[in-house]
């Protein structure tokens, strides 16, 4: 399992606009590097990053080679009701990781 | 207008900034990497601190012992430790740093493989362990041999070097805030490690950054972990002597 830092408010007033910030331990490997044995090295990148509130889907990014390592990606949403975020990152070689946090909200 | 000019022809003629107002390599980098760095949840470099905190209270080796069984809570037996190293080790009476330190518990008190030095385990381990002294002065010890051994240290941040002929003084001292190419010549303290560095894309530690400078001059690498790698390490911290700790930096 990749290490996941995440930043997740425990509350949020329901209506008001709220940042998610998601960093995860990934090499990114563009596919175009040469290694040390001068072969290149096959790619292995993680491909999509999605977040959903509750399942339904909030917010998702399509990641492409050019994108640094342990990629760090922030974001906006808008608190809706109490429930769990899920976040989930897939890519390459099977590579797929969820994390789950829990939100109130509030009237 | 003469006055301008005559202070400015002063200004120029002043030894670097170095000698009187010492600053991190933080302090060079753009408010974008400076804001990675100062945010826990932006700074890469917690991942690796994550991660030692995980191996930390693994159990491991023949003794079957985890860190943690024997030092308990990191952040009050850890605390300060980072600032003071390179150490004397008592029982070989030798200097080490702080990955060293890490892999004679492996091996002396775990009985364990010591963790190679830049592998993984290592860098999170030492940065785990580095981070609990995070805004804390480098404090270097007070024993006569590490005094011996930043002396040896400074002759060798002095000493010209490779086929570009320059010591570290000259580009750290001498040339420190000017430019070498697209990047700003830091004071080259070593408050920060191991660091994240952009360029390296993952956690390095300070004997792979000086790798990066001695190549620079085209010379000859220090062994890691070699006393002369050590020597000139405990001199830097001599000379950082009172800036806090930053673990994990991030540097361009
Ligand atoms: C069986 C007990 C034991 C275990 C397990 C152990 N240590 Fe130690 N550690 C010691 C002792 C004892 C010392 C004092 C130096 C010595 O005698 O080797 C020490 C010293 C240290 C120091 C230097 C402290 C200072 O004030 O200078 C560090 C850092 C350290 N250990 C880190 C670790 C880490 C990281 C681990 C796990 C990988 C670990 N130790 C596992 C017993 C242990
Ligand atoms: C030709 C000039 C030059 C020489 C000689 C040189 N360095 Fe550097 N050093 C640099 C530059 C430039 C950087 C910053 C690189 C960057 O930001 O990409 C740097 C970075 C560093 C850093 C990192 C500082 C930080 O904030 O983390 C340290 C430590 C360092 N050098 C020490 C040394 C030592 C010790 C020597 C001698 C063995 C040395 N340097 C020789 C140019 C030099």
């Amino acid at each position: 399992m990749a290490r996941v830092i995440l930043q997740v408010p425990a509350t949020a007033v329901r209506g008001s606009v709220i940042e998610l910030r998601a960093l995860i331990q990934h090499p990114m490997e563009t596919g175009f590097r040469p290694g040390s044995s001068g072969e290149v090295l096959p790619r292995d990148i993680i491909r999509r990053f999605a977040c959903a509130w509750d399942g339904e889907e909030v917010f998702s990014a399509e990641l492409h080679p050019a994108i640094a390592a342990n990629p760090y990606l922030a974001f906006t949403t808008i608190a809706t009701e109490s429930g769990t975020l899920t976040f989930t990152w897939k890519g390459d070689n099977g590579f797929a990781q969820t994390e789950t946090r829990r939100i109130t909200v509030t009237p | 207008m003469r006055a301008a000019v005559l202070a400015a022809l002063l200004l120029a003629a002043m030894p670097a900034a170095g000698a009187e107002e010492r600053r991190s390599g933080f302090a060079d980098m753009s408010a974008a990497t400076q804001a990675m760095q100062a945010d826990d949840a932006a700074n890469p470099g917690m991942l690796w601190v994550l991660d030692g905190e995980g191996r930390w209270s693994r159990k491991a080796g023949r003794t079957e012992r985890s860190c943690a069984d024997c030092h308990g809570e990191a952040a009050a037996s850890m605390r300060g430790v980072a600032a003071r190293y390179p150490a004397i080790d008592a029982e070989r009476g030798e200097a080490v740093d702080l990955a060293g330190r890490i892999a004679l518990c492996q091996t002396r008190h775990q009985e364990a493989t010591p963790a190679p030095r830049e592998s993984e385990a290592s860098l999170a381990l030492t940065a785990f362990v580095a981070h609990q002294s995070r805004g804390l002065p480098i404090a270097p010890p007070d024993d006569p041999r590490i005094a011996l051994l930043q002396a040896e240290g400074a002759a060798l941040y002095r000493m010209r070097r490779g086929q570009l002929n320059l010591s570290c003084a000259q580009c750290h001292d001498d040339n420190a805030g000017r430019r070498l190419a697209g990047s700003v010549i830091p004071q080259g303290h070593p408050t920060g490690y191991p660091l994240y560095r952009l360029e390296w894309q993952g956690l390095g530690s300070l004997q792979r950054r000086l790798r990066g400078c001695t190549t620079g001059v085209r010379a000859e690498s220090f062994a890691p972990g070699s006393h002369d790698a050590i020597a000139l390490e405990a001199y830097l911290m001599s000379r950082a002597a009172g800036m806090p700790v930053e673990t994990p930096a991030v540097r361009p």
